[in-house]
């Protein structure tokens, strides 16, 4: 039985979730990193996708957009720009953003090359957060 | 004196006004209980986000970025944040009177602006003010993009060396009664160093990880400003309207009055009239 800890994911429009957890995954900017309670204290950049807390055996998914991971005296605070659960995510509005972005990319106009990719990982990590 | 029909006729006009002040008033209300759960929810992002760029600074190590740099300063740039509208009492006013306060200042550096809000540019477009951007229509809820965008522009002036110091005018939000305009400085960031609870662990590294905490520190605090702003100009709009409500029921009152006065008056000739015209015929 793991020792649960706290987590707290807010986002500039409010505090998403904070409660205990026994586990967390969150996207680093350099892979997936795996956090368990008594964590060494580390700040780390988090990469646009999702983010995964395991309480009680039941696994929950947030979806984020890129942001901040500091870990301190057993407690864990995620900053993102942007973050909602499975039940803020609108399908259909993701699926269309999807189809927008996928059609940018194809037709390469040029400088929203970044902003289409950035928008399609954003869709496709809110999608996965509903699977 | 005017006819009592005339005096009817502004009376209806003016409760017509009273009910569109007083609508108004209550619309004003709702959007600034929205927009003061915005300010509150948008809190505990900014504090963190600040605390945490605060133990970055403390945990030593390579601590420098452009975003830091401090410049002699040659160039200040202004972010004023005004309205769309008007109709909200001396909110623009005392924002554009703080603008014109700061740019007076004489001491050597040129200054700038970047304006949000229709009013605030319509102000400073007809003088000779330096604008260098402008945003418009941010709407009644301001979202985290629009603060996005501001601040990308204000950190790519300031990175080109076109800026040495960006500030931020805008409303405080105090109370329904209350909002100090207040100017803070946005860049360059000055973190205070504090609480080194031990070592971090700082992945991928500490470049890598200021790259993305300053802009979005510099993000939130300029979202935080457009909240506070949003709700100061919602505040100031209720009290405008409250106490325009206030003058049209007054005035109502008044004109009712100089109506009755009116109407005796009119009765009062003509029995004297009747009177008159009875003891003619005796």
């Amino acid at each position: 039985m793991a020792t649960p800890f706290l987590l707290t994911v807010a986002a500039p429009a409010g505090e998403v979730f904070t409660g205990e957890v026994d586990f967390v995954v969150v996207p680093g900017v350099e892979g997936e990193l795996g956090i368990l309670a008594r964590h060494a204290p580390l700040i780390a950049g988090l990469a646009t996708g999702i983010v995964r807390y395991e309480r009680e055996g039941r696994v929950r998914k947030i979806s984020i957009g890129g942001g901040f991971l500091e870990v301190a005296d057993n407690k864990v605070t995620i900053l993102a720009k942007t973050a909602e659960t499975a039940e803020m995510i609108d399908r259909s509005r993701a699926e269309a953003a999807k189809e927008r972005a996928e059609q940018r990319l194809r037709q390469k106009e040029g400088t929203d090359l970044l902003r289409a990719e950035a928008a399609l990982k954003r869709a496709l990590s809110r999608l996965q957060t509903l699977n | 004196m005017a006819g009592v029909r005339d005096i009817r006729r502004r009376i209806r006009s003016v409760a017509n006004m009273q009910q569109i002040t007083k609508a108004m008033k209550m619309v004003a209300a709702s959007k600034l209980r929205r927009a003061q759960e915005k300010v509150v929810a948008s809190r505990p992002y900014a504090e963190k986000l600040r605390a945490m760029l605060a133990r970055l600074a403390a945990s030593g190590g390579d601590f420098s970025h452009p975003l830091l740099d401090k410049r002699p300063v040659k160039n200040i740039g202004y972010i004023l944040v005004s309205s769309d509208k008007g109709l909200c009492g001396g909110f623009n006013a005392n924002l554009i009177r703080a603008a014109r306060e700061e740019l007076a200042v004489e001491d050597g550096a040129a200054r700038s602006l970047i304006i949000v809000g229709q009013k605030g540019l319509d102000f400073f477009r007809r003088r000779d003010a330096d604008i260098r951007a402008q945003f418009t229509g941010t709407g009644d809820s301001p979202d985290f993009a629009a603060a996005r965008r501001i601040a990308a522009q204000a950190t790519e002036l300031y990175a080109s060396g076109a800026l040495d110091e960006v500030r931020v005018i805008y409303a405080r939000f105090v109370s329904v009664l209350n909002q100090i305009p207040t100017v803070v400085r946005l860049l360059p960031i000055e973190p205070a160093a504090e609480g080194g609870a031990g070592e971090y662990i700082i992945e991928p590294s500490p470049a890598v990880m200021l790259d993305l905490l300053l802009p979005g520190y510099i993000e939130s605090k300029l979202f935080n400003a457009l909240l506070e702003s949003k709700a100061s100009e919602l505040g100031a709009k209720m009290t405008a309207m409250d106490s325009a409500t206030e003058n049209a029921k007054e005035m109502i009152d008044k004109l009712t009055l100089a109506m009755n006065r009116a109407r005796q008056a009119a009765i009062t000739t003509e029995i004297t009239e009747i009177v008159g015209g009875a003891a003619a015929l005796e």
